[in-house]
């Protein structure tokens, strides 16, 4: 059976329209992209699309009471809302390292979350 | 407390965020000893603070960083230049011989005498008074980069059930981090028949949430007396009328406006320096200068950017040439004027010299399929797409304007003829 499925690259602001001709479930072709990342993203889109999670997390006496967080690889696209759930729920305590490992594995998903900026301690906590 | 400041500086960089702290990068390239950058907030950073989602530094360090990581790798490259950083601090006035009027949270009132000043102030939102927006004036209606620092930085929550109008792409970005933290986001509301912030954030940022976007429409009507309680949205035609009689209501407690950026002008216009009515900006000539000279402008505050890859390239020269000015070095001033023709909605710079290499960035008015884009008879190339949402970025190696004998140079960009 032939398909044919349009998808939108999110790898760069470029944003190229992409068409994938699939054959009994099989990509045969992909057109559209403007660089190689494109044909990787519409095969991970159509076999298992993923997504990178950054949101922020309580942060008790930091210069600012949140500190943003990243999962250092993409998770997949129907694990999104839980993976910001269980963040939501962690507290770190202030000085924070840029690159820190918060957690090796979020939400099951065997996917570890940094931080992605130093936080000192705020000036008038102890 | 006294101030452990100089008096007198090389360069002074007013705001700390991408584009200033690129700028003091640049002008230590150029090999000045004192440079100081000036910021209001209590870190440098600027916007990129706040920015917590990835998708910054592809072009410029060839990997994808969020925001806030993006900053610090600039952050830490000036402290080891040993750039001052006087955060908690807001430039008042700059006089036209360049002497500077600082309000500081750690040490009052400031003097200080520059070489050179960089403006690297970036952009505002636009506001609900700058569309006119009817209705009743309750709590609940801000710009998305507000309710994006109030969620990121301060952990408040704007609201619950949440409308955007205007696709920019900080509207986008928001539409998802609410959903993120659980916040009901209704739609996004677009006055314009096209999405203006970039299809991979209305990708992933609206179809990947099942926020509906609805384009030519707009809200006409926001009730409540003390809360936002609800909008009314309505479609409107192709002169951008809203039709009342197809309206509908929209329950919601918060309305977040995405409409667009302007360049922060209050010190340019304060200086009366030579602006540009089609950037919002200062018109600068191609090493970034004003029209008064010693004072430079890059980022936002000259023209609206929608790649921090290109801010930072963008300073990184502003700053070098500012830098060259302070210490007495001064290139051949420009001797042709460009100007932005068919189709093309601005440009920066506004002038070139034969003598260096040119980075022109440009956008256009309308989308446009198959088009070739001209300089005059000097350059020319094809694109298959072009949109207003992305700015063009072009390099001119010197040699093109070489036994250039013409006062001007004009930018066109025409659809290629159907052969
Ligand atoms: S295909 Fe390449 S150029 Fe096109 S959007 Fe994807 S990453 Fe960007």
């Amino acid at each position: 059976m032939l398909e044919k499925r349009r998808l939108t690259c999110i790898g760069c602001p470029m944003s190229c329209p992409l068409e994938l001709v699939i054959i009994d479930g099989e990509i045969r072709e992909i057109t559209g992209n403007d660089c190689k990342r494109g044909e990787a993203y519409a095969r991970q889109e159509y076999t298992a699309p993923c997504r990178m999670v950054s949101t922020t997390i309580a942060c008790n006496s930091g210069l600012w009471p949140r500190l943003p967080v990243k999962t250092v690889t993409a998770v997949p696209k129907a694990e999104v809302m839980a993976v910001a759930r269980a963040l939501h729920t962690l507290e770190i305590e202030a000085p924070v390292q840029i690159g820190q490992v918060i957690l090796d594995d979020i939400a099951g998903t065997g996917i570890a979350v940094i931080a992605c900026r130093s936080l000192p301690s705020a000036p008038n906590s102890k | 407390m006294k101030s452990p400041l100089r008096s007198r500086y090389d360069v002074v960089i007013v705001g700390g965020g991408p584009a200033g702290l690129a700028a003091a990068l640049g002008a230590r390239q150029a090999g000045v000893e004192h440079i100081l950058i000036v910021d209001r907030e209590i870190e440098a950073g600027g916007i990129l603070n706040q920015c917590i989602h990835s998708g910054f530094g592809l072009h410029y360090f060839k990997e994808e960083l969020t925001g806030p990581e993006y900053a610090e790798r600039f952050i830490r490259n000036v402290q080891s230049d040993q750039v001052e950083i006087l955060t908690d601090s807001y430039v008042l006035d700059i006089s036209p011989a360049l002497q500077l009027e600082i309000i500081s949270g750690g040490y009052g009132h400031l003097q200080l005498q520059a070489q050179s000043v960089v403006l690297a102030m970036g952009c505002r939102e636009r506001t609900r008074g700058s569309i006119r927006t009817p209705g009743f004036r309750p709590a609940g209606v801000m710009t998305a980069g507000l309710a994006q620092k109030m969620v990121n930085m301060h952990g408040v929550l704007p609201g619950r059930r949440i409308a955007i109008l205007g696709s920019g792409d900080i509207g986008l970005i928001m539409a998802r981090r609410l959903s993120l933290e659980g916040c009901d986001v209704t739609g996004v509301y677009e006055l314009q028949p096209h999405c203006s912030g970039l299809t991979r954030n209305q990708v992933q940022c609206l179809d990947d949430f099942g926020i509906p976007l609805h384009l030519s429409a707009t809200v006409a009507f926001i009730h409540g007396r003390d809360r936002v309680e609800r909008l009314t949205i309505a479609p409107v035609n192709h002169e951008l009328i809203p039709d009342l009689s197809r309206s509908w209501d929209v329950a919601c407690d918060t309305l977040l406006l995405s409409i667009g950026l302007i360049p922060e002008n209050e010190l340019s216009t304060r200086l009366r320096l030579r602006m540009d009515p089609a950037t919002g900006g200062p018109q600068v000539t191609s090493n970034l200068e004003t029209s008064l000279p010693g004072v430079f402008a890059c980022g936002n505050v000259l023209h609206v950017h929608d790649l921090v890859d290109f801010v930072s390239e963008e300073s990184l020269r502003a700053g070098r040439f500012a830098g060259e000015v302070a210490i007495g070095m001064r290139r051949p001033s420009d001797n042709i004027s460009l100007q932005a023709g068919e189709n093309i909605a601005s440009c920066v710079p506004q002038s070139l010299s034969p003598d260096r290499e040119q980075i022109i960035y440009l956008r256009v008015k309308r989308p446009l399929k198959n088009c070739v884009l001209t300089i005059g008879d000097r350059y020319e190339k094809s694109f298959r797409m072009l949109v207003p949402a992305e700015m063009i970025r072009l390099t001119l190696a010197p040699e093109l304007l070489d036994r250039y004998f013409g006062e001007m140079l004009k930018i066109d960009v025409r659809l290629r003829e159907a052969t």
